[in-house]
């Protein structure tokens, strides 16, 4: 029996096959889907903003953030007995949900670009990936196959 | 003083944020009554500190696929006005207008996203107005842009906005009721915090 894990917004969990992460409704948020295919360990994490260096909270939520989120997941996943040299990564998210206008910088972009680089960073490869556009995404990720799949109202499910 | 944080905000601070939603959501209905050429009715605003993840839940859940409006506030008092339309009462609207039958709202044509883009200006115009009548402050308002999509994602725009200081946020949310209980709509003022205290202040509200 799997059971499904939901991952809030600016959360992240860890789990172990045959689990099934899910979080819904990323606009321009990006979820990151980790996975050491060779003990089956996944993890999502549901990311608002690119960087903690912005922050001006009173106590720093990491998980709300690219860079703090992602290097905690990789801790994290590494206590579940992942190795960061296996681990691959699947993207989405990190899309514009209104219309371009002077006065709305474009946070979907800045956050997957932010994604991007500090897996670059980790030399943790992106195996897949589906950002930007104008649309929310749900993503379930499954800890059996490391399949990934993303629905939208738009354009239905679609597997990366 | 100003307030820096939504937990100093007291319970009179809450009353007149309150008073405020109501005079700026009753305009808005009747500029939307006017319009539609029915009658509208308004609840009593609420007007609460919430986490995202609740103010979602309570306007349907995140994959709810709703009609989203986002206006600017800018000038005196800065923030934004969130429009969310159920797909009924998108209909519904759509059909006082064209007489149209079954929407595809996925697939709105520009007419149509006018329409609704034009009731979302006329009531952020109505609802600013109230404001800025009572406190004397002046405030701007943006071209509505429009979307059709899941709650969660329409919602995480303002999530990322004021995220960066907060996981909560001000709702002053206004519904508005049209036929029955089943068309609604909510009109979601977001004020930023450093408005909040300029708000109050003009309205001779010790801080």
């Amino acid at each position: 029996m799997s059971k499904t894990v939901t991952v809030g917004i600016s959360d992240l969990s860890i789990v172990r096959s045959p689990d099934i992460l899910v979080t819904y409704a990323l606009g321009s948020c990006v979820g990151i889907c980790l996975y050491d295919k060779v003990i089956k360990v996944a993890g999502l994490a549901h990311i608002m903003l690119p960087s903690s260096l912005a922050s001006s909270e009173d106590t720093l939520n990491r998980m709300k953030y690219a860079d703090t989120a992602i290097v905690d997941m990789v801790k994290r996943m590494s206590i579940f007995g992942a190795r960061q040299d296996r681990i691959t990564a699947k993207i989405a998210g990190g899309a514009q949900m209104f219309a371009a206008n002077s006065a709305i910088y474009n946070i979907g972009e800045r956050n997957t670009k932010a994604v991007v680089e500090i897996l670059q960073g980790l030399a943790i490869p992106i195996i897949a990936s589906d950002t930007g556009k104008n649309y929310g995404r749900t993503v379930y990720f499954n800890a059996d196959t490391g399949e990934v799949q993303v629905k939208s109202a738009i354009e239905g499910i679609k597997t990366i | 003083m100003s307030i820096k944080n939504y937990d100093e905000l007291n319970p009179m601070h809450i009353d007149v944020l309150k008073e405020l939603g109501n005079i700026g959501s009753g305009n808005a209905a009747t500029a939307i009554s006017a319009m539609l050429g029915k009658e509208v009715e308004m609840t009593v605003p609420a007007v609460s500190v919430l986490d995202y993840t609740k103010a979602i839940d309570f306007l349907g859940g995140p994959e709810n696929i709703v009609v989203g409006m986002l206006v600017r506030i800018t000038g005196d008092i800065e923030g934004m006005i969130m429009f969310i339309l159920q797909k009924p009462f998108a209909r519904a609207v759509l059909k006082t207008f064209f007489g149209h039958e079954e929407i595809d709202m996925m697939a709105l044509g520009e007419n149509e996203a006018s329409a609704i883009r034009e009731i979302g200006n006329i009531m952020a115009a109505s609802y600013v107005n109230a404001l800025s009548q009572i406190s004397g402050r002046m405030i701007n308002i943006s071209v509505p842009s429009l979307t059709v999509d899941m709650l969660g994602a329409i919602m995480s725009v303002p999530a990322i906005e004021f995220g960066a200081v907060s996981d909560q946020v001000l709702f002053i949310d206004g519904t508005f009721i049209l036929d029955n209980q089943s068309i609604k709509s909510n009109m979601i003022l977001i004020p930023e915090i450093n408005s909040l205290t300029s708000l109050l202040s003009s309205l001779g509200v010790d801080i």
